[in-house]
């Protein structure tokens, strides 16, 4: 556990060092108040549409922050010629691979809640009111989903050749999930065998990332989720963030380091 | 030192060239239709024509807000949703929604999808009818009305995209003034669609409404009913489905509105053809029959 937690120590300073970070979160920052300060019939109490704005900026930065930090870590130590020093002091393939995956976790945690205190000040400067407890339920799951993400783009690292390759067929794969993950169902039913099998089986295996996307009852004010309902939520998420890690633990180990 | 004075020359004739060119074209480029620099949309400077395509997108975006995000997708039966409800609910256009509104997801085809819908809003509501919040006691029937706000944003940006959308205008003005107490911009609204779409009667009628609810001033929504009925004519009578609900509308206000003013022979003839085009003759003969007894023995 100390020598994960020593790999993902590196892994944080790493991103508070790079300024991925703090370009899309003044970015974002910037997009909103400008939004904000738009006039719109005199109203000033107006505010789900930045909401949606907000919330949609802070997905995409999470994004771009998880999926880039995590497709560079271990090509990076590769191409710096790192990793066999690393893996000569008592630290096995095992150990780094987790240690990546906590760090580049920790560190996106550390990103979405600066964004999320942000967006509550934002949220709340306007409609004086504060479901913490929404709040925070958003962005937990939000960060529960991160983590598979990570584990999913970290298993991606070591079978594509550049992270500029895993990193695009990382956002592909994420975005379609989120954007059609739901619907595949609908579509399988209206569809002769036997591709309606094939495309319900993908239905089933794909992790369904649009779960943990709770932005709708944010933006609308709809009460919270049953506690019970999140923690199956981040179960669910788990054990697919347990199959990537295991599939990277697994490849790594078999994959010759020069 | 000959190479760059011949350099020097030769950049010196371009220029000179270009500036001609320039002053050519743009004699050419200011009356050419397709000129984006005539817009003074910053929006129709960066996507020319190509924003009315997002203009119908945002106006359903306003009434997926009007359900605080309950809204049927592309995969999903719109039968209940072809007309937006805030469209219809503001008397704009009438009613092509067929089907179960509260019940477009169907029953949960999988686990998945059954899990699914607690992380998204599943239940059907209506802003102006308190939103996803429960009733307060204050809330009155309607529930809280300054919630419809939120749907304006949408429309605003759905005008700008595309002005000649007189859809947007109407819609918007009604849940200004009726819902939310802002006469004058919905007026000012309304003025702008007017020079975006000159003698629409849509607009008109509409305008007609702010005059005869807001104002109280018959005198004026008579005059802008008449022209909008005038309007009606030219623009829909030649058609082969004409737009009746409107005609209906305008013509029902008008005889109610002269009803009102006791001008019973004026409220006669705008009844009776209001009962050629109603789709409920019977209950405007009711109407006409009490007219006529106001009329008396002259009639």
């Amino acid at each position: 556990m100390k020598n994960i937690a020593a790999v993902s120590s590196i892994v944080i300073k790493e991103l508070y060092r790079r300024k991925d970070f703090y370009v899309l979160f003044i970015l974002t920052v910037l997009i909103c108040l400008v939004m904000a300060s738009v006039s719109i019939f005199n109203d000033h109490n107006i505010i789900r549409y930045l909401k949606e704005i907000c919330l949609l900026l802070i997905w995409v930065s999470s994004l771009v922050i998880a999926i880039t930090t995590t497709a560079r870590q271990i090509p990076a130590e590769r191409e710096n010629r790192t990793l066999l020093p690393l893996l000569a002091k008592p630290l096995s393939r095992t150990q780094l691979i987790l240690g990546k995956f906590l760090g580049c976790w920790l560190a996106c945690g550390a990103a979405l809640l600066c964004f999320y205190l942000f967006f509550g000040l934002l949220a709340g400067s306007r409609e004086h009111q504060w479901p913490l407890l929404s709040y925070l339920q958003a962005a937990g799951l939000h960060w529960v989903m991160l983590g598979v993400v990570i584990a999913l783009t970290l298993l991606g690292s070591l079978v594509f050749a550049a992270p500029s390759s895993t990193g695009t067929i990382c956002f592909v794969i994420v975005s379609g999930i989120l954007l059609l993950g739901r619907h595949l169902n609908k579509v399988a039913l209206h569809l002769p065998e036997p591709r309606r099998s094939i495309l319900y089986s993908l239905y089933y295996s794909i992790p369904h990332f649009e779960l943990f996307d709770v932005r709708d009852l944010i933006i609308h004010n709809w009460p919270p989720i049953a506690w019970s309902v999140c923690a199956l939520a981040a179960v669910y998420a788990a054990a697919y963030g347990a199959v990537f890690l295991i599939g990277a633990c697994l490849l790594f180990r078999r994959r010759a380091l020069n | 030192m000959r190479a760059s004075r011949t350099l020097i020359l030769v950049i010196a004739g371009l220029l000179v060239f270009c500036f001609g060119m320039a002053a050519r074209l743009d004699m050419w480029f200011q009356q050419w239709e397709g000129n984006r620099a005539q817009s003074s949309s910053p929006l129709g400077v960066l996507l020319g024509d190509g924003r009315r395509i997002f203009a119908r997108h945002f106006f359903v975006k306003a009434d997926a807000y009007f359900h605080s995000g309950y809204y049927p997708t592309a995969f999903d039966n719109r039968e209940a949703f072809a007309t937006p409800h805030m469209a219809e609910d503001a008397g704009a256009v009438g009613g092509n929604n067929r089907g179960d509104e509260n019940g477009f997801l169907g029953k949960p085809r999988d686990w998945i999808d059954a899990f699914s819908r607690k992380f998204y809003p599943s239940v059907h509501t209506h802003l102006d009818e308190g939103g996803a919040k429960p009733h307060s006691a204050g809330s009155g029937d309607l529930g809280d009305n300054s919630e419809v706000r939120e749907i304006l944003p949408w429309l605003r940006l759905s005008a700008e995209l595309d002005p000649q959308s007189i859809q947007t205008y109407t819609v918007t003005a009604y849940w200004l003034r009726e819902r939310m107490g802002k006469t004058a911009e919905a007026e000012q609204f309304l003025r702008d669609g007017l020079r975006e779409n000159p003698g629409s009667y849509e607009i008109l009628y509409e305008l007609g409404r702010v005059y005869a609810a807001n104002h109280r001033d018959p005198a004026r929504a008579r005059n802008l009913w008449q022209l909008a009925l005038r309007n009606w004519g030219e623009a829909e009578q030649n058609k082969k489905e004409p737009d009746s609900f409107l005609l209906n509308e305008i013509l029902s206000r008008l005889a109610v509105l002269e009803q009102d003013e006791g001008r019973y022979r004026e409220a006669l003839a705008y009844m009776l053809r209001w009962k050629k085009s109603s789709p409920r003759p019977e209950e405007v003969q009711k109407r006409i029959d009490e007219v006529r007894q106001k009329l008396g023995p002259e009639q």
